[in-house]
């Protein structure tokens, strides 16, 4: 397969004795965007922080381009410079401007000079909306605001590989269409991302693959069209007519 | 020698006033340079208290960071729970006496001091560490800073912010404390105020003055660090950046410049 980023297998994942990911298979690759559905608890988040190496697999393996970074010897801070996230609830530096929160990983994990680590931060900046704001501190902003700094932060690494745990989620509904009209605008562009969302329509309309899960198992994976319009597995059919229910 | 009370004080500020000012100097030196010393030390052990470990660290690593933290705990529990003033014989008189060190009675001075605040600044500085939201520590990890570089660009100035009232406590304590010093013979202010009382025999308006200098040291520094941190916050409102941000993407102008000197 050309171009495949990350190949997850037979990824596992204990907390103590509970069991949160089960044998999971999955892989993604240059341009696909993927959105992640499930309920609440399923495992959604864990496999993603697993994907950032934020947690730590039990077994299995995380192929990026072909070589497992979830082995003891991987330089985790290197891999994380290439696949980046985004979190639900922000977390931008409170210490620093929106302008330095878009900066620092430039200079201080890129080694870029300060000059075009500035001209890089205004432009995505730019790109999010966000450019009269770059003086403001974090916590002067709106939850919308602080998602898209925080995303434009994400973006000005360059990622290989945008992960997207519920970025929406933390925000009054006013402000979710901001967020993901950025989204959609990145996917237009052909950034590889992997979503976890609540956003149904937004899966739907946006990503190209889907994939289900429930109780840590991946039960359906595939084009969006087919998963939100004829699932074929039941589990999957109850979530979605619960979801679309409201 | 004046029969009023105002009178005597003015006699003793003319005839020893130097001696104050002297007393109150060093008193001044040593709580301002231990407290800074006693701050490094604070943080070079809070840093080193909230080293994470995983499971993936070999056994080494685990195993030397095991004992560098045993023995910081005993420094930690042995200093916040012993009285300075025991310290200071204990370690002046002590070093001389069993093991032939003969410290500078100031060396010893800044010593004692030093390790006091940092025993004391190990346990503010952890807490002050743990008080930042872990998602910080998680954004900074998302684009691939290592521990290091989180620590030192976005939890440790966040965490200083926080334990400045600390750090302001700490130095107010020692400008007091110092004068625990005067047993292993530095002259700060109260062994000065007290030589002052024995020559002229006048204990009241003597440390009437020693109050009164105490307290303007203290609320001076207290006000200055207050004056401080609310440097560190930095401006309340931001500038909206309005203009063309397109000649700004393109490196044109310079927003920055501007904003340092709001601040
Ligand atoms: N650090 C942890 N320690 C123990 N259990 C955990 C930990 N993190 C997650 N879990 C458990 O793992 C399960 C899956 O959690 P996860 O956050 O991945 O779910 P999710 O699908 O993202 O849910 P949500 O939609 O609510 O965000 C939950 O039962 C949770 O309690
Ligand atoms: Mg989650």
């Amino acid at each position: 397969m050309s171009g495949e980023i990350i190949k997850i297998n037979h990824l596992s994942k204990t907390f103590g004795k509970n069991v949160v990911l089960r044998d999971i298979d999955f892989s993604v690759s240059t341009g696909d965007v993927t959105c992640i559905i499930g309920a609440s608890g399923s495992g959604k988040s864990t496999l993603l922080r697993c994907l950032n190496l934020l947690e730590t697999p039990t077994t299995g393996e995380i192929l990026y381009h072909g070589e497992d970074i979830a082995a003891a010897h991987t330089n985790a801070a290197a891999y994380r410079a290439k696949v980046g996230m985004v979190f639900q609830s922000f977390n931008l530096f409170s210490n620093m401007t929106v302008l330095q929160n878009c900066i620092i990983g430039q200079t201080k994990v890129l080694k870029k000079n300060k000059e075009e680590a500035k001209k890089r931060a205004l432009a995505f900046l730019d790109k999010v909306g966000m450019a009269p704001y770059i003086n403001a501190k974090p916590r002067q902003l709106s939850g919308g605001q602080k998602q898209r700094v925080a995303i434009a932060r994400a973006l000005a690494m360059e990622p290989e590989l945008l992960l997207f745990d519920e970025p929406t989620s933390a925000l009054d509904p006013q402000m979710v269409g901001e967020v993901l009209d950025v989204m959609k605008q990145l996917a237009g562009e052909g950034l590889t991302m992997i979503i976890v969302t609540h956003e149904m329509a937004f899966a739907r309309d946006v990503s190209n693959h889907v994939v289900y899960m429930a109780d840590g198992v991946i039960e359906e994976a595939g084009d969006p069209k087919q998963i939100f319009s004829n699932p074929q597995n039941p589990k999957t059919q109850e979530f979605l007519k619960r979801f679309m229910r409201g | 020698m004046p029969q009023d009370f105002w009178g005597r004080i003015v006699y003793i500020l003319q005839e020893r006033g130097p001696a104050y000012l002297d007393g109150a100097k060093n008193t001044m030196v040593i709580a301002l340079i231990s407290t800074f010393i006693g701050c490094i030390i604070g943080f070079a052990v809070g840093i080193v208290q909230t080293i994470p470990v995983s499971k993936k660290d070999n056994i080494f690593k685990r195993a030397l960071l095991w004992v560098v933290r045993l023995i910081l705990n005993i420094y930690v529990e042995v200093f916040r729970g012993t009285p300075m003033m025991v310290q200071a014989m204990f370690i002046f008189f002590g070093s001389s006496a069993v093991f032939n060190i003969n410290m500078s009675m100031w060396f010893a001075a800044f010593f004692i001091v030093s390790i006091n605040t940092g025993a004391y600044m190990a346990e503010t500085v952890r807490g002050g560490i743990l008080s930042i939201d872990p998602g910080q520590t998680e954004g900074a990890k998302a684009i691939g800073m290592t521990h290091v570089q989180t620590m030192l660009y976005v939890i440790l100035p966040q965490a200083l912010r926080n334990i400045m009232p600390q750090i302001g406590n700490n130095l107010i304590i020692n400008i007091k404390d110092t004068c625990v010093l005067s047993v292993i013979g530095i002259v700060e202010m109260f062994y000065a105020a007290k030589s002052v009382a024995g020559a002229l025999y006048t204990y009241f308006e003597s440390f009437t003055i020693a109050m009164v200098i105490y307290f303007i040291l203290t609320f001076a520094c207290s006000r200055l660090l207050r004056l401080w941190e609310k440097k560190m916050d930095g401006s309340d409102n931001y500038d909206l950046a309005t203009t063309d941000t397109l000649a700004h993407t393109s490196g044109l102008y310079s927003y920055t410049a501007k904003k340092e000197e709001d601040e």
